[in-house]
């Protein structure tokens, strides 16, 4: 079986990315919450927003974590053939 | 809402927004939806207002199913045109719930509103719950295969002409008739105890005819497509505390990737028997609080430490409902693994 290659270059980089997102909501939260909570012009989509780009960060991290712990899919699966 | 009003983070808070956080998404990874259930009850007892709670979990609900249908996008799992049509009237369908829930809160107040919600939860539950387990039973025997049912064999041989669509993923040939008063029950189910996919993921398998596979991963589309919805809707009022919303989302992205890898190593009938086990535990839980709010509307007289009692073992059914799903992907996950690699 050949060895399996292990992104650690797009875990490490997606890493540094999901803390900086992370880092920046806690070490700003007063800020944060203050402008996130007000309701008056393009406001409301601030945490929108913010969702999406924790989800790129965070969502390739995760993907990478368990790609380089060797928890990968078995094969592209096919839908269920009906009857 | 100001932001003074939100609370203060805690580190036992904290944690418990992670720990639920990643088993909701690795539940919600596998059969479509699962949570919010856990997270909205959950957070009001961290001290968070209950329109808080429900505005952070929906922020965190579109980027989990978002993810989580990518992820299932690539494992060719996830039939995107049956997940938009069913969210075009999933939306309308939780618009006229939430109008329902209004209607009764203000005729009923706040015991009446939770009676309605357990009761809508244990009858819907119970009846879907007691039918998703039966088939996973016939299946895991191996007295069967997953196959289309008879109600979706009659659906799929109904020809109504210019209403007529094919979902290819889905391999299914249907009226949109049928797609849209689907979509809006699940909407309508969604508004009233958060999890639409209760509704929308065995609809789509036993009156559409979709595989448990497609139908648990083309309800992420619904769930994205509702979630980012609802978040708007309650960021207009100033709701959201984006930082619970994160909190949940970091544990929940480590759990969705894994329980929809999970879904390539299991026979279908997995889905089911997790499915069927969170249902019908969900259900027991809901239906342990319902002498609550009669006794509360004054139907019925309970004493106070019985109240307090049937209210803890009531959430301590909804965690074992989470729970056991996620026992059930692991230890199947696991199963599946080691065969796989012989």
């Amino acid at each position: 079986m050949p060895a399996m290659r292990r992104p650690w270059i797009p875990l490490i980089a997606s890493g540094v990315a999901s803390t900086l997102c992370y880092g920046l909501l806690f070490a700003y939260q007063g800020e944060v919450m203050a402008a996130f909570t007000r309701t008056d012009g393009w406001y409301p989509l601030l945490p929108v927003v913010t969702a999406l780009v924790f989800s790129l960060a965070h969502g390739a991290f995760t993907g990478y974590f368990w790609e380089v712990l060797g928890v990968k899919a078995r094969t592209p699966a096919k839908p269920q053939l009906e009857e | 809402m100001t932001p003074d009003q939100f609370i203060t983070l805690e580190p036992a808070g904290v944690a418990f927004l992670l720990i639920v956080g990643f088993i909701g998404g690795l539940v919600s990874g596998f059969i479509g939806s699962g949570g919010a259930f856990v997270l909205t009850p959950g957070m009001m007892s961290l001290g968070v207002p209950g329109v808080v709670a429900v505005a952070s979990n929906l922020c965190h609900k579109f980027p989990k199913a978002l993810v989580g249908a990518w992820k299932r996008h690539k494992y060719g799992q996830v039939d995107i045109k049956l997940g938009l049509w069913m969210a075009a009237t999933a939306s309308l369908g939780m618009w006229w719930g939430a109008g329902i829930q209004q209607d009764i809160r203000s005729a009923y107040g706040e015991a009446g509103s939770n009676l309605y919600v357990s009761l809508a939860f244990v009858i819907v539950l119970t009846i879907v719950g007691l039918l998703v387990a039966r088939d996973a039973a016939r299946l895991a025997s191996g007295r069967a295969v997953e196959g289309t049912s008879r109600l979706a064999r009659w659906v799929q041989s109904i020809e109504i002409p210019g209403t007529m669509v094919y979902f290819r993923v889905a391999r299914v040939r249907v009226s949109i008739l049928f797609v849209l008063p689907l979509g809006f029950a699940t909407g309508l189910l969604a508004s009233t105890i958060a999890v639409g996919g209760f509704i929308g993921v065995p609809g789509m398998m036993y009156i559409l005819g979709a595989s448990s596979l497609v139908a648990s991963a083309t309800e992420l589309v619904i769930a994205f497509v509702m979630g980012l919805g609802g978040t708007l809707k309650f960021a207009l009022g100033g709701f959201v505390d984006i930082r619970l919303a994160m909190l949940i989302l970091l544990g929940s992205l480590f759990g969705v990737q894994l329980g929809a890898i999970g879904t390539t190593f299991v026979r279908p009938h997995v889905i089911k028997v997790v499915m069927a086990t969170v249902m019908l535990i969900v259900a027991i839980s809901r239906a342990l609080v319902v002498p609550v709010y009669l006794a509360q509307l004054g139907k019925m007289s309970l004493a106070e430490p019985t109240m307090t009692l049937l209210q803890r073992g009531s959430f301590a059914f909804m965690v074992l409902a989470l729970v056991a799903g996620a026992f059930i992907i692991i230890g199947a996950l696991l199963r599946g693994y080691r065969t796989a690699r012989g």
